[in-house]
């Protein structure tokens, strides 16, 4: 246990402004709430000085005015330290994390397509996991997003219309 | 004229190398694959929305249909997140059963891949012989849960069914055949010199590339990366078990022969420690319907590697999210640089050797209509016409070739 509050003490120190967002919910389990301005730096720090180099997932969240995106990151010895940082629905920008680690690039179109993120530095390339016929602005994982939004169909005939 | 050096082809998503559907699109040089891009989601079919629809119940069966091979894997990833958000103490024995299905699943899976590995490199015999002995487990899963997959096992505050003493003897006896057999493949994966040969080299992923690139499970073990959830975030009985990681330096498909038997012999060394230390006692605890707020992140050691599942809820009978990041998400950016360079013919056993599940990977939307409407009939000159110019728009054309051999399409 003593671990985790080594490392929260640590991150606490570095950036003061987390003072109380980190939270430890047991052994090997950190969460901390991050100001979406101050993420680039937190990030860095945690991935490059505190040793979490392993990225296991990125998780977007729909939390109503805002939109959430939370890093699950990962040291070697097993402690999981989650970084979530909110943006506002309506201009959902966040900042490439491919050049830490290249294996987020589709876990960062995927809530590019499910929850409509914009994330900024992410190189062009194939969607994930909706098909290319898509509807533009159908965002699945939104919770006001219901199926009966595609009665327009999605599929065959809008690709063509893409085109 | 475009470039006759390079040529483009498309791989998938209905190819018959290919078990499940997923598109690659490999740039030719001659033989040589000179660059590989990859297309997934077809195999997209809601799950993580149709989870926040649900209760935790519900959700229970669902997430364990995410995959059809390692359905225990998912069922208890998430299980595990939902127990710890409400604060559940499950009892030990039940603990212990879920971790013995788990292993009894990594001896079908990575059997299961053995089969397919050989299948893939025209070594049918291995198929046969491994598919045989497969279902020594099988039966043996079907005789303890009532299924061959898709168990149904686990339920939240601990697991369905207890297991009886002569249960307990029928693993055991399993188990020492399993080995024998074991011995036997081992045998052939280290001294058949083709089967050797056939896999050396092949698929290259050096140690500093499967860290780089965040490969996992077996794939990122045979390039000597030391990482198993089960040792270093311990859950179920993992810590009261003892076992070896396995791991190997020869970074090629070889080498991730050589890993998945191995562990399999770890495996019948677990399940002989769990029947051995099994404690009495009931399987189950009451479960509130209802789960408290709060969020968890599971972590399981899937067959094919690290399996992430994060639960958030929000004090209703329905989760307010559910994520599932399989392990073959990880894997497969890594298949596109192992196929570089590469050989084309090495395609099939590339992919292959990650044990690829990509109905794991894309879990989630079959655009289903919400309003009823006339199914549209596509006319085989249609389909074909729309088959054409999907390509062309994506940079595969092949009017030149079709005119030069008189296929008649444009």
């Amino acid at each position: 246990m003593a671990d985790e509050q080594t490392l929260q003490v640590q991150l606490v120190e570095k950036f003061p402004f987390l003072h109380e967002k980190v939270r430890i919910q047991r052994v090997r389990r950190m969460y901390a709430a991050v100001p979406a301005e101050n993420i680039a730096e937190v990030f860095d720090h945690v991935v490059k000085e505190m040793k979490f180099s392993i990225l296991c997932a990125i998780t977007g969240l729909d939390q109503g005015e805002t939109l959430g995106l939370q890093y699950h990151l990962a040291r070697v010895s097993g402690e999981i330290l989650t970084l979530l940082i909110s943006v506002p629905r309506q201009q959902p920008v966040v900042r490439s994390v491919t050049p830490y680690f290249p294996a987020a690039d589709v876990y960062e179109r995927e809530v590019v397509d499910l929850l409509g993120f914009q994330v900024q530095g992410l190189v062009p390339g194939n969607r994930y996991p909706l098909p290319d016929g898509w509807p533009a602005g159908q965002y699945p994982l939104r919770k006001d997003w219901k199926a009966d939004s595609l009665k327009q169909g999605g599929g065959k005939k809008n690709e063509v219309a893409d085109g | 004229m475009a470039d006759r050096r390079r040529v483009n082809i498309p791989f998938g998503p209905q190819h018959p190398a290919l078990k499940e559907p997923e598109s690659f699109l490999l740039t030719l040089g001659g033989e040589k694959i000179l660059a590989a891009g990859v297309r997934l989601g077809y195999n997209h079919r809601g799950i993580e929305k149709a989870c926040e629809e649900r209760t935790y119940i519900q959700d229970l069966y669902l997430v364990e249909r995410v995959c059809g091979i390692c359905s225990h894997s998912h069922s208890t990833c998430f299980v595990q997140a939902v127990e710890e958000i409400a604060g559940l103490q499950i009892p030990k024995r039940a603990v212990y059963l879920r971790t013995l299905i788990a292993e009894l699943e990594r001896i079908h899976s990575h059997l299961l891949w053995l089969g397919v590995a050989g299948h893939e490199v025209g070594f049918d015999t291995l198929l046969m012989y491994t598919w045989r002995d497969r279902e020594v487990v099988m039966d043996l899963l079907a005789a303890l849960t009532g299924n061959r997959v898709n168990y149904g096992m686990n339920t939240i505050g601990g697991v369905r069914r207890d297991i009886t003493p002569e249960q307990a003897g029928q693993i055991l006896t399993a188990m020492d055949v399993l080995e024998e057999r074991t011995r036997y493949y081992i045998g052939v994966v280290t001294e058949e010199t083709t089967l050797i040969n056939r896999l050396s080299n092949v698929g290259k992923l050096s140690y500093d590339d499967a860290v780089h690139l965040g490969a996992v499970g077996p794939t990122a073990r045979a390039s000597g990366v030391d990482r198993d959830v089960r040792r270093d975030d311990p859950y179920a009985a993992y810590e009261d078990v003892s076992f070896k990681v396995i791991t190997d330096t020869h970074c090629d498909v070889y080498g991730r022969a050589v890993v998945r038997v191995l562990e399999l012999m770890e495996a019948y060394s677990i399940v002989r420690q769990l029947l051995k230390k099994l404690p009495d006692g009931p399987v189950t605890v009451k479960a509130p319907r209802k789960i408290p707020a709060g969020e968890a992140v599971g972590r399981y050691e899937a067959p094919r590697g690290e399996n992430v599942h994060y639960v958030k809820a929000n004090g209703t009978d329905k989760p307010e999210r559910v994520k599932v990041r399989a392990p073959t998400l990880a894997n497969v950016q890594v298949v596109a640089h192992m196929l570089k360079d590469g050989y084309l013919a090495d395609m099939p056993i590339v992919v292959a050797a990650i044990d690829p599940c990509f109905s794991c990977t894309d879990r989630l939307i079959a655009v289903a209509h919400a309003e009823p409407r006339p199914p549209e009939t596509l006319t085989w000159d249609e389909l074909r016409t729309y088959g054409i110019d999907w390509y062309r728009k994506r940079g595969v054309d092949f009017t030149h070739l079709n005119r030069t051999f008189g296929n008649g399409a444009t």
